[in-house]
């Protein structure tokens, strides 16, 4: 049916071409024998052919342009013939003679466009009769064409400024007014185009309408390139004029191309000085009508106008257009209720990049727009609606981006009430946003005003919101915001100490509501953050300061203490424990000596009460005493109390592996090889007594569960335990000793049971070989290898 | 054989000629074997002069019982065809009975000649102004030999030209205000004016003005009523939305309009009309007829 219409139209347009052609040739020889008479009545023929109602726009346009071509040759003709003497005025009668109205009047406009450059009647008579006579043409398609073809001739005869055509009956004024009324009329035909025919077509009929938009926006173009149009006339006359048509045609397609098309069309500078008219036009605009797009259309020229060259910006002060603007959208978004929220949001992002662009040192407009923004979303749902969501989203990052700094958009008050308004998912989305933003541009946030306002924002983030959907969001995703929290957190940095006191008091009261899945992330950062305080005060301190201010070692200490207690009671031990034992450490850097055991206390609690699983004691046991190998802090008697307490746990891991490599690691705390260090070399003999004697039980019991017995590899590190010491100059390891368990393990070797693991083999080796090579090196060091003999 | 043929033949050639006959302007007749000719123009009250020369073919006479010329005003109806009226008829003898041997002219004039009603070829009727010469003769056939000529009268502009405007429609349907400039046009005039549609409930088409002449001939139970439609001028392509306003611009000349002639000796009349047509998309039509008056203004006026 429709490839039917298709056909049908194709042959339609072939025979109108048919009968076009033939009477254009026998015009063309009625030209060539410049007979007048015979080149009217076949032109008028040809021109016939665009009576036609069956064919589509685009197929007319196809005949259109053929006549257009004719009309051409036929004007020249009508120009030679009144050099030949007939009078152009009995021309202009004479065309009129022909019986069907479309011949004639394009006739009329043909012959008018030679009667305006004889200049025997002013421009303007001529081009008033023309334009008043096409009023005859009432059919939509036919009517558009045949006004396009009289603005088409009319283009360069309009009385403009500078014209030839410019005297004193006619002026630019009757240029403008021929231009306004042709426009009118054209757009009426093109608005009544819609209701042409029957409603069943109705969608290809708007198809079509689309296509001729442009045949109507010419007229605009013309009337921007007219000369004599200056600012004031643009104002007072063309403007309104245009606007009252585009309102008064209540109609959606005509409104939504023609405001674009002024936008477009006339200079910025007269539209920064015509805000108020062209947007009071706006809310009278069809509710359909797609505003948005047009005002942020114009609203991106003039940003563009604005960043072109910074002298026009007090224009843009003078006029006041961000409040205008400002204005116009609230009274658009109010004649509009039916409008989505998005497109009231993409419209605030527009007014938004706008204000950025050429206001980006207002930020109270920033924060105006955005409260105008909170305005329209209260009330509302939250923003369910994905476009909307996302249009909210871009109106948040426009600022960080245009800003480079979070700091700025900090100041604004209505930031955080805009983010209010977002689901949790984008909300969270948009505070990893923020916080790249901040890592991207290396953003220090100094202030704890700021940070308190940084951590507003990233709420999402930081804490569950309210109704926060129960089902879990991905694993993943929630470690790399939480990451990114993290990261963030060594971004909040101030070089003074009282202030990065309050940064840090600040940033822990927030993090502390992040719930027991965020505190394992959010916590360390914060400690060490802490930490790099207090090793700054430290350094001031040397100086001799410090100790009396409001910001003391010994209470960001307190509240380091009771921060990771909250982490511990999170079941977090393990982490806790490594977080004391780092404040440890620091305490001891600052020569607490209580605060430092308090530390350790609090990390064997957690040991004894919290850190059950046998690996994870392992490694808690081990960083444990590598802790508490470097502390220097603690007396003869805490830390002997400590040291007890790590063997003590050490002796007592579950596998005898983990226990006796737990307790040749202790011999550690009993030697430490400092100038000062502890150096009880008995003790360490004891505990590598004990780590063999752990080993042996170890082999017996593999032996007994596997009637093998496990590999030697406990023995060969104890031996490089031995070895170290004895090359330290531990009095108790004697090379006696040594020899004595170089054949253990060899014995062990060669016994039967024992299972030959190639890497405790290879140890083995290496170890034998380290030895061969001391003994070979001679010197002091060879001389005390000398009695080993392997 | 020649001399037989010859017998029948008239022995003499006769030729009117007018005195002003240079320089007068002639205009095209068509004469009834449909060829038109040109012949001289007149109006009333006007002197018509000139010459009757009759020219015996050589070596012949003429015998007659006088010569005259008559200037006759004939009205012809064609259901009554050739019949003629005349409703003026002018003698002049030109000779008194004799002999003519030679080419021998006689000078005419008819002064002042009423001429009230202008030449006119219709459908029906036939309006005609000739110039009839007349050699009476004994026993045989008179001679006779016409002269056509036109008679136009002219009328000054009139004092007092209304216009014409109207309010015409089908109720809820279809409701326009049409106006013409003028109720009485020349020849050569334009009519203006234009169409404002009020209310516009049927689709249109197109819209037209047509120009109707009506001939009536006859009276009484005579009569015969005939319309043709001169011009059909298109005015309006598709169809317009309330509150639209079509110009009209007819321009006169190209057709072949005569005077308005209301009642020509109670024989005829001829009268013009504009009509006003739409055409829906049905092909229906609506119409209203506006009588007009076709007068004939004086050329260089």
């Amino acid at each position: 049916m429709l490839s039917d219409g298709v056909e049908d139209e194709e042959k339609w347009l072939a025979e109108g071409i048919a009968g076009f052609q033939q009477n254009a040739f026998c015009m063309h020889r009625a030209l060539d024998s410049n007979n007048l008479r015979d080149a009217l009545k076949y032109s008028a023929q040809m021109l016939s052919e665009l009576r036609t109602s069956r064919l589509s726009p685009h197929k007319y346009y196809e005949l259109y342009m053929r006549s257009f071509d004719e009309l051409r040759r036929l004007e020249m003709f009508f120009k030679e013939e009144t050099k030949r003497g007939c009078s152009i005025v009995d021309l202009y009668e004479l065309v009129q003679h022909a019986g069907n109205i479309l011949p004639r009047l394009y006739l009329l406009c043909t012959v008018g466009s030679v009667y305006i450059k004889s200049k025997e009647a002013p421009a303007k008579d001529v081009l008033k009769d023309l334009v008043e006579m096409c009023r005859g043409v009432q059919h939509p398609v036919r009517g558009l064409f045949l006004r396009s073809y009289l603005s088409q001739i009319s283009r360069d005869k309009l009385p403009d400024i500078g014209s030839e055509y410019e005297g004193d009956v006619g002026t630019v004024m009757d240029a403008v007014e021929f231009v306004l009324q042709n426009f009118t009329e054209m757009n009426k035909l093109w608005v009544r185009m819609q209701h042409q025919g029957p409603a069943r077509e109705k969608e290809k009929r708007e198809k079509e309408r689309s296509e001729l938009r442009d045949l109507v926006g010419k007229n605009l173009h013309v009337l921007s390139q007219v000369e004599g149009v200056d600012l004031e006339m643009y104002k007072e006359t063309v403007l309104p004029r245009v606007l009252e048509q585009v309102v008064n045609c209540k109609d959606e397609l005509a409104q939504y191309y023609l405001m674009d098309c002024i936008i477009q069309v006339f200079p910025d500078e007269y539209h920064l000085q015509t805000l108020e008219t062209l947007l009071g036009a706006c809310p009278q605009l069809q509710s359909s009508v797609d505003i948005k797009t047009v005002l942020s259309q114009l609203m991106e020229r003039l940003s563009n106008y604005a960043s072109s060259s910074s002298e026009v910006l007090p224009e843009f002060l003078q006029v006041e257009a961000f409040s205008k603007l400002s204005g116009a959208i609230g009274k658009v978004i109010e004649a509009q209720p039916e409008m989505p929220v998005v497109g009231a949001i993409s419209l605030y992002v527009s007014l938004l990049t706008f204000t950025l662009r050429v206001h980006p040192d207002r930020l109270d407009y920033v924060d105006q727009v955005l409260g105008a923004c909170v305005k329209k979303l209260s009330g509302k749902a939250k923003a369910e609606d994905s476009k909307a969501t996302k249009q909210v989203v871009a109106l948040l990052s426009a600022p960080l981006e245009k800003y480079n700094d979070i700091v700025t958009a900090l100041k604004l008050t209505n930031y955080p009430r805009v983010m209010d308004h977002l689901d949790h998912v984008t909300n969270k989305v948009m505070a990893v946003v923020i916080i790249q933003s901040i890592m991207k541009n290396n953003t220090y946030i100094t202030t704890a005003n700021r940070v308190e306002a940084l951590f507003e924002l990233i709420k999402g983030l930081i804490k569950d919101m309210d109704g926060t959907p129960i089902e879990e969001l991905d694993e993943e995703d929630f470690k790399e915001e939480q990451n990114s929290v993290a990261r963030l957190i060594h971004m909040l940095v101030n070089e003074d100490h009282e202030e990065m006191m309050k940064i840090i008091t600040t940033v822990r009261r927030h993090i502390l509501q992040g719930g027991p899945k965020r505190l394992p992330f959010t916590i360390p950062p914060l400690i060490f953050s802490a930490l790099k305080l207090v090793r700054g005060l430290q350094g001031q301190e040397g100086d001799g300061v410090g100790e009396e201010g409001p910001v003391t070692s010994k209470k960001i200490f307190q509240l380091l203490h009771q921060t990771i207690e909250t982490l511990s009671s999170v079941s977090s031990p393990e982490l806790a424990l490594r977080l004391f034992l780092q404040c440890a450490e620091a305490a001891n850097d600052c020569d607490l000596e209580p605060v430092a055991y308090e530390f350790f206390t609090q990390a064997f609690i957690l040991y004894e009460e919290e850190v059950a699983d046998s690996k994870a004691q392992v490694t808690a046991i081990h960083l444990i005493i590598g802790t508490l190998q470097r502390m220097t802090v603690f007396g003869v008697e805490n830390r002997d109390t400590l040291t007890h307490k790590a063997t003590g746990y050490s002796a007592k891991l579950l596998k005898k592996p983990d226990q006796c490599r737990a307790v040749y690691a202790c011999s550690h705390l009993f030697w430490v090889d400092e100038q000062d260090g502890i150096k009880d070399g008995e003790r360490v003999l004891l505990c590598l007594k004990r780590a063999l004697r752990i080993a042996n039980a170890a082999q017996q019991m593999a032996n007994v569960m596997r009637g093998s017995g496990g590999p030697v590899t406990l023995f060969v590190e104890i031996l490089n335990k031995y070895l170290y010491f004895f090359e330290k100059g531990n009095p108790h390891i004697t090379s006696n000793i040594i020899q004595g368990l170089i054949e253990l393990i060899a014995t062990e070797m060669q016994s039967d049971s024992s299972t030959h693991d190639p890497l405790a083999d290879a140890f083995l080796a290496s170890t034998m070989r380290y030895i061969q090579f001391q003994k070979q090196k001679g010197g002091l060091m060879g001389e005390k290898y000398e009695p080993i003999k392997v | 054989m020649n001399y037989i043929i010859g017998a029948f033949k008239p022995p003499c050639n006769i030729s009117i000629s007018f005195a002003d006959g240079r320089t007068r302007k002639q205009v095209p007749l068509k004469k009834e074997n449909g060829q038109t000719a040109l012949v001289p123009l007149f109006q009333s009250q006007e002197n018509i002069v000139g010459e009757v020369s009759i020219e015996p073919i050589p070596g012949k006479k003429v015998e007659h019982n006088g010569v005259k010329i008559e200037l006759l005003g004939q009205i012809e109806l064609y259901f009554d065809r050739g019949n003629f009226y005349d409703f003026t008829s002018l003698v002049r003898e030109l000779d008194v009975p004799g002999e003519i041997h030679d080419r021998k002219t006689y000078p005419f004039e008819f002064s002042t000649v009423e001429m009230p009603y202008e030449s006119y070829n219709g459908v029906n009727v036939r309006l005609r102004y000739i110039l009839k010469v007349t050699i009476s003769r004994n026993y045989v056939s008179n001679i006779v030999e016409y002269q056509d000529f036109l008679v136009r009268n002219y009328t000054p502009l009139p004092s007092i030209n209304n216009s014409i405007k109207m309010e015409v429609g089908i109720e809820d349907c279809l409701h326009i205000e049409f106006e013409y400039s003028k109720s009485k046009y020349h020849l050569k005039d334009v009519i203006v004016g234009k169409i404002y549609f009020l209310l516009v409930r049927i689709k249109i088409k197109n819209m037209e003005l047509e120009i109707r002449r009506r001939e009536s001939t006859g009276s009484g139970p005579n009569t015969y009523v005939e319309t043709e439609t001169l011009a059909k001028f298109e005015l309006m392509d598709g169809a317009p939305v309330r509150g639209e306003s079509i110009p009209i611009r007819l321009f006169l000349s190209p057709y072949e309009l005569t005077p308005t002639y209301r009642n020509i000796n109670n024989k005829f009349s001829v009268k013009y009309y504009l009509n006003l047509v739409l055409v829906d998309e049905e092909d229906r039509r609506y119409f209203k007829q506006q009588e007009i008056t076709v007068y004939r203004l004086q050329e260089n006026q």
